[in-house]
């Protein structure tokens, strides 16, 4: 498969600049292009976008290829498949990374299927084989009770990326790369799904996802009330209010704050995990947080194998006076 | 409406972590013999928007499972929730699969099928934890396809979808037939009702070989896969937890703050 080669990253958009995945792609990706000794390719798929190159480029791109329609204003898998594949038949990329996002985890199989090869969604781990060249694809599965590593004969390998897992590299403006625009020759009649509304849920405050500081709560704070008690202590650690799925089903706590497999999935610096055991669901979304720190009655709890800090004990008494002593200590 | 909703059987994942085994020499689970495999829950939800979708439109609902050695009392409970039929793709040669060769045969009964307005997947399912079989399935179809779904209406020949997106959602409207998968926010999946049990009890499921649906033997289950295990691992987690103590609870607390301000995390 001689002539397939080099790392294609596909760089989502979000609100007319470069979402926080697309900079994380392309510092995995530079990684992956520098083992190889291979180039590293971007494509860009928007209306409107081509000022955003530069900054790819920026982050790591040695080449950005950019196709600007109306059409693909909106992500619809017919289009941006289309697109995918008109781009990838050209350029022939061995390796192409998307984020495990709304868009990238609906766009990878679809684009897998439609050009005959595989992909590996939500992926933690990526590396080359030192032998094949082939990519390694790590990933959870069994709802993180395992940890599966794939590769595949199939090229381009597909794979797409948890956000968080990579850094971005430090932008460097006076990089230089390549810059070409594609026309996919996008047919508006073939496409059959129409995006009507786009509904963001995003309240003020900090976004779950962004926040360094996230205070999460499981079964065991047992009512509304309780997670007011958590709300107090995230307000003064400027973080964000996570929770398991109980709590969530239970309405103490709106759906958007859950962490794990089928809820969001975070890396903060600090997370304080409380009345919650640590199911492995649960702790595939928030295995790279860097410190967590667990309140738990039951010293058994499978969230004290993960945790940094712990206390062994009722989190009603633990954790006003927790929040009393960490209120003193920052106003000093 | 036709709808078709697959189905996968999968170890409980529910099971206790510790139940959870896996040989290195195999690079397999070891199912635990004590606790019974379930329906994927993703799946369950599938099934959940599908009895909605009858609830209101009327129809009727194939439920498809591709596997081997699928326990009738546990497969035959899309019967007992409602659903009209079962389909079994049941056979060695099913085993081993991966998302394509999975998705391939299930694509292709599913054009024996021919009549359906819409085929339901889960949103992933709880063993590959993938996502991929769905959208297979509507390219090898043709099908527009849409995943993430919390809710689905219909209108006159189109429908229009509700689409869980990373800041919200979506409402995106498509023509039918077409291939959707399902979130968990659709709503819990009902409980059989003793109708319903009584009625799967009667009925036995179809089940269709590699033959009967016309599959070559080098897409079916393990030669089909396009996609490689290298390794399968138990995740360890090295943190070592350091717990802080205090005459009370409330002292430990003011120790933990401190012992945090000390680190720099407060
Ligand atoms: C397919 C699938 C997907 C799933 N996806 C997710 C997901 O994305 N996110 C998720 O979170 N879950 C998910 N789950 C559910 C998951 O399996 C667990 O059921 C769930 O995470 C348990 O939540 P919990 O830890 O809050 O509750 P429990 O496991 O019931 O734990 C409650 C804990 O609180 C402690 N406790 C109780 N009272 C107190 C007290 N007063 N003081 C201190 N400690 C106390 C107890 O000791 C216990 O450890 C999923 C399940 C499935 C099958
Ligand atoms: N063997 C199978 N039989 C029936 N349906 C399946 C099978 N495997 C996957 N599916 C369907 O595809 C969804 C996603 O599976 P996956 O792509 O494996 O994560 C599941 O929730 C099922 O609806």
């Amino acid at each position: 498969m001689a002539e397939y080669k080099g790392i294609m990253v596909l760089a989502e958009t979000a609100e007319g600049g470069l979402a926080n995945i697309a900079r994380e792609l392309l510092g995995c990706g530079r990684k992956l292009a520098s083992d190889l000794g291979e180039e590293l390719s971007a494509v860009i798929l928007g209306d409107n976008v081509a000022g955003l190159a530069q900054g790819v480029i920026a982050y790591g791109a040695d080449k950005v290829y950019i196709a600007d329609n109306p059409l693909f204003k909106d992500y619809r898998a017919e289009s941006y498949t289309d697109a995918m594949e008109v781009i990838i038949k050209q350029v022939m990329p061995r390796i192409l990374l998307l984020g495990q996002t709304s868009t990238g985890r609906d766009l990878a199989p679809r684009l897998a299927f439609r050009l005959g090869t595989s992909a590996t969604t939500d992926c933690i781990e990526l590396a080359i084989d030192a032998d094949s060249k082939q990519l390694l694809q790590t990933k959870p599965v069994y709802g993180g009770n395992a940890i599966a590593t794939f590769t595949s004969d199939c090229y381009p390998q597909i794979a797409t990326v948890r956000p968080k897992v990579y850094s971005p590299l430090e932008p460097d403006n006076s990089r230089q790369g390549e810059i070409t625009a594609i026309d996919t020759k996008p047919e508006s009649t073939a496409i059959r799904t129409k995006v009507i509304e786009k509904v963001s849920r995003i309240k003020e405050g900090v976004r779950l996802e962004d926040a360094a500081v996230v205070v999460a709560g499981g079964r065991g704070i047992s009512s509304a009330e309780g997670f007011k008690q958590l709300e107090e202590l995230a307000c003064l650690l400027r973080g964000a209010i996570g929770a398991t799925r109980p709590p969530c089903d239970n309405g103490w706590v709106q759906n958007s704050a859950q962490i794990g497999l089928t809820g969001k999935i975070i890396a903060p610096e600090f997370y304080m995990a409380i009345a919650l055991s640590g199911s492995s669901q649960h702790i595939s979304g928030c295995s790279g947080a860097r410190n967590i720190i667990a309140i738990n009655k039951d010293a058994e709890a499978n969230i004290f194998n993960i945790a940094r800090f712990g206390i062994v004990g009722d989190w009603k008494k633990v954790l006003p006076a927790f929040t009393e002593k960490a209120r003193e200590l920052l106003a000093e | 409406m036709n709808i078709i909703v697959c189905i996968k059987q999968v170890i409980d994942p529910e099971a206790p972590p510790t139940s959870f085994k896996i040989d290195a020499a195999t690079n397999r689970v070891v199912l635990p013999a004590d606790i019974p495999p379930v329906i994927d829950p993703y799946s369950e939800y599938a099934l959940e928007a599908a009895l909605k979708l009858k609830d209101t439109h009327g129809g009727k609902i194939t439920a498809i499972s591709l596997g081997n050695n699928l326990l009738r009392e546990v497969i035959k409970k899309p019967l007992s929730m409602g659903a009209d039929e079962l389909i079994l793709l049941e056979d060695e040669a099913f085993t081993d699969g991966d998302s394509w060769s999975t998705a391939y045969a299930l694509a292709l009964a599913i054009k024996k099928i021919d009549e359906y307005d819409m085929i339901l997947c889960g949103r992933q399912s709880a063993d590959r934890d993938a996502g991929q079989v769905g959208p297979g399935i509507a390219e090898i179809l043709g099908l527009p396809g849409i995943t993430l779904a919390h809710k689905i209406d219909i209108s006159g020949d189109k429908a229009l979808v509700e689409r869980v997106s990373d800041d919200g959602y979506e409402i995106i409207e498509t023509t039918l037939p077409a291939m959707i998968t399902i979130s968990n926010e659709i709503g819990e999946p009902r409980y059989p009702t003793i109708r319903g049990i009584m009625a799967a009890k009667k009925k036995e499921p179809t089940v269709w070989k590699p033959a009967d649906i016309g599959i070559e033997p080098s897409r079916v289950g393990d030669a089909g896969r396009r996609s490689r295990l290298v390794k399968l691992l138990k995740p360890v987690y090295e943190g070592k937890c350091e717990i802080i103590d205090g005459e009370t609870p409330e002292e430990a607390a003011v120790n933990l703050a401190e012992r945090l301000r000390q680190e720099k995390l407060l």
